[in-house]
C-alpha cells in the first residue's frame, strides 16, 4: 500500500466534503428547492454542477491523456458504454429517493461531520440498501467469467 | 415559479472545489470520484483496495468539519430534515438501491460522467433529475399542497 496515495485520497475526500459544504448541498432544504421548479425555485445548485464541470470538462480529457495516474499504474475508469434497463431504473429510484429527502451519498457521508439522529437514519438505510443491491448484483455475475464480468463492471 | 436563496458565487465555488477533487483523484490515483462508488466498495468490500476508500470517505467528514472550524456561513446549525423519519428511511434506500443499481450517483454520473463525455453518464443525470424534480412536484404541489 502505498502511502502517497493514500494521502491524495484524503486530501480529494476533504476537497469534495469542503466543497459540498461551502456550495450548502449539506442543507438537503437548499436541494429540493433546486428541484422544485415549479414552486420556490433555487437555481444553485445548477452553479455547483457548472462549477465542478467547467474544472472537470477541461481536467479530465488532459488527465486521460497520460499513460498512467501518478500515484498509480491505471487509470480505472469505467468500461461500459451500452445503456441497459439496471441504469434507467437505478437512476430512477435514485432520483426519487433524492428528491423525497434531498440527500446524495456525498451530502450524507460529509452531514457526519455534525451528527445528528436525522443524518443516522439516512445513512443507515443508504448503506442497507447499497448492501443488499450490491448482494444481489454480486449473485446475479456469480455465473458470469472473470472476463464477462471486467465487460460490465462500470464504477469500481 | 419565483426564484428564492440564489447563491450563485457559493455555488461556483463549492463546485469548483468538487470539481478540483475529482481532478486530483484522477490524476494521481486514477479513480473516478464517485461517491457511491468509492462508499460501496467499502460497504460490500471488493478485493483488496478498501483503505484508499475508508481516507476518502474520512476526508468527506473532514470536509465538512473544516467547513464549520472555518467559520464559514451559513452555519450548520439550521439544517433541517425536509421530511420525517418514514421519508428518510424510504429516501436513504431509495437513494442506496438506485445508485448501487445504477452504479453512480450526481458526482459519477453528474459530474465524472459528463466530464468523461459518458452517453450513460448523460442519460442517467437526465433520468434522476427528471425523477427527483417530479418526485418532489408530487410531494410538495400534490401531497403537500404547499
Amino acid at each position: 500500500m502505498n502511502v502517497k496515495s493514500l494521502l491524495i485520497a484524503l486530501i480529494s475526500g476533504t476537497l469534495f466534503g469542503l466543497g459540498l459544504s461551502v456550495a450548502q448541498m449539506i442543507d438537503p432544504a437548499k436541494v429540493v428547492n433546486f428541484l422544485d421548479i415549479t414552486g420556490s425555485w433555487d437555481p444553485s445548485l445548477a452553479f455547483v454542477m457548472a462549477g465542478a464541470l467547467a474544472v472537470n470538462i477541461v481536467a479530465t480529457p488532459m488527465i486521460l491523456k497520460r499513460k498512467n495516474p501518478v500515484c498509480d499504474t491505471i487509470f480505472r475508469t469505467p468500461l461500459k458504454e451500452q445503456i441497459d434497463r439496471r441504469l434507467l431504473i437505478g437512476a430512477a429510484l435514485f432520483g426519487v429517493g433524492w428528491g423525497i429527502a434531498g440527500y446524495c451519498p456525498g451530502p450524507m457521508i460529509t452531514s457526519v461531520s455534525f451528527v445528528s439522529s436525522d443524518i443516522l437514519i439516512v445513512l443507515t438505510a443508504y448503506i442497507v440498501g447499497t448492501l443488499l443491491t450490491r448482494l444481489w448484483m454480486r449473485m446475479q455475475e456469480s455465473h458470469l467469467s472473470e472476463q464477462e464480468r471486467q465487460a460490465q463492471s462500470c464504477i469500481v | 415559479m419565483e426564484i428564492i436563496n440564489f447563491t450563485p458565487y457559493s455555488a461556483l465555488i463549492g463546485g469548483a472545489l468538487i470539481g478540483l477533487s475529482a481532478a486530483v483523484l484522477l490524476l494521481f490515483k486514477g479513480r473516478i470520484a464517485g461517491i457511491s462508488g468509492i462508499a460501496g466498495g467499502v460497504i460490500l468490500p471488493e478485493k483488496g483496495d478498501i483503505p484508499w476508500r475508508i481516507l476518502f470517505l474520512v476526508g468527506l467528514v473532514l470536509g465538512g468539519l473544516l467547513y464549520q472550524l472555518l467559520g464559514i456561513s451559513p452555519s450548520v446549525e439550521n439544517i433541517q430534515p425536509v421530511t420525517g423519519k418514514i421519508g428518510l428511511i424510504a429516501a436513504g434506500l431509495l437513494v442506496g438501491i438506485g445508485s448501487a443499481l445504477g452504479t453512480g450517483c450526481t458526482s459519477g454520473h453528474g459530474i465524472c460522467g459528463l466530464a468523461r463525455r459518458s452517453f450513460r453518464s448523460l442519460i442517467a443525470t437526465l433520468t434522476f433529475m427528471l425523477t427527483a424534480m417530479i418526485t418532489v412536484f408530487i410531494v410538495r404541489h400534490l401531497v403537500g399542497g404547499a
